[in-house]
């Protein structure tokens, strides 16, 4: 009786663990797209920001440097550049530990 | 042709937010896995010190002051010395942890630097108003690599200090050349723009 016990709780702890794991890689990989979630309710809130949306009047710097566009790519550069790579090695050192 | 001051604030904001986005993905998944490749571990130091430089131009070329262009150096340095020290720490030129306080004197120097330069109260405009703001928010926050040094296992002092990077991104993002804040514009500050 008492192994089973003792089973249970090794089970429910290492179901704990790879869980709390887990919520790393989500929230790691949760960071850009959220990211680029600022950017895009920035561009709703204030469309007159982008642009390519309202060209009149407007310079290079205008062009060069939008804010919504700006937060939209470091949010990407983040999903697709970092967050890839970290989930991985996330998981990779799970396994080794496992 | 120069750009406008507030475009040249979202640039910047948009490294430092990038800057706290990695920082605080290493506090997330751990330094330990966040250093198993190596090129990650140059990342941040790599950026701050790449600031620092970008920030010389707008010293020289972008302020309409003294005082303005005094600011920006200064800004300019500290970040530059950050970021050296950092890189060297990663390369293992350096060891002690207490250079990590150059993070310390970069936050003070900073914030001495908005305080000082922004001449007008804080309700004058938006953009006076950023200026307190960051500049206590810094001030502030020179205590959380301080908090690394004496406490290096402790992470909230590390994520504390991701955090305050992305606040001051989300701080320089609402910068405008000239807004009302809280309703409040003075007739000194011209109309929005």
């Amino acid at each position: 009786m008492s192994s089973e016990i003792v089973g249970s709780i090794d089970r429910a702890s290492e179901r704990a663990r790879i869980e709390r794991r887990s919520g790393r890689e989500t929230a790691v990989e949760s960071l850009g797209p959220l990211t680029i979630l600022g950017g895009i309710v920035w561009a709703i809130l204030q469309p007159y920001r982008i642009v390519f949306l309202n060209p009149a009047g407007k310079g290079f710097y205008d062009y060069l440097i939008q804010g919504p566009v700006l937060v939209v790519a470091v949010g990407l550069f983040f999903a697709l550049v970092i967050a890839p790579g970290l989930s991985e090695d996330l998981r990779t050192r799970r396994d080794a530990q496992s | 042709m120069t750009p406008r001051a507030e475009l040249v604030h979202w640039a910047f904001a948009a490294g430092f937010l990038l800057l706290g986005l990695l920082l605080l993905a290493e506090v997330i998944v751990g330094s330990e896995v966040f250093e198993m490749r190596r090129w990650r571990r140059y990342l941040w130091p790599s950026l701050a010190f790449g600031l620092g430089v970008l920030l010389w131009p707008v010293a020289v070329f972008f302020t309409s002051s003294t005082l303005h262009m005094l600011a920006h150096a200064s800004w300019a340095e500290v970040a530059m010395l950050a970021g050296a020290v950092q890189l060297a720490l990663v390369r293992g030129k350096l060891t002690s942890r207490w250079w990590t306080l150059t993070l310390s004197l970069t936050l003070l120097v900073s914030a001495a630097a908005f305080l000082i330069h922004e001449q007008n109260p804080w309700l004058f405009s938006r953009s006076a108003f950023l200026h307190h703001a960051i500049g206590w928010t810094l001030l502030v926050a020179a205590v959380l690599p301080l908090g690394q040094v004496l406490q290096p296992h402790r992470s909230i002092w590390r994520a504390g200090f991701a955090m305050t990077w992305i606040v001051l991104a989300v701080m320089l993002f609402s910068d405008r050349d000239v807004a009302p804040i809280f309703g409040h514009l003075s007739d000194l500050a011209g109309g929005p723009r």
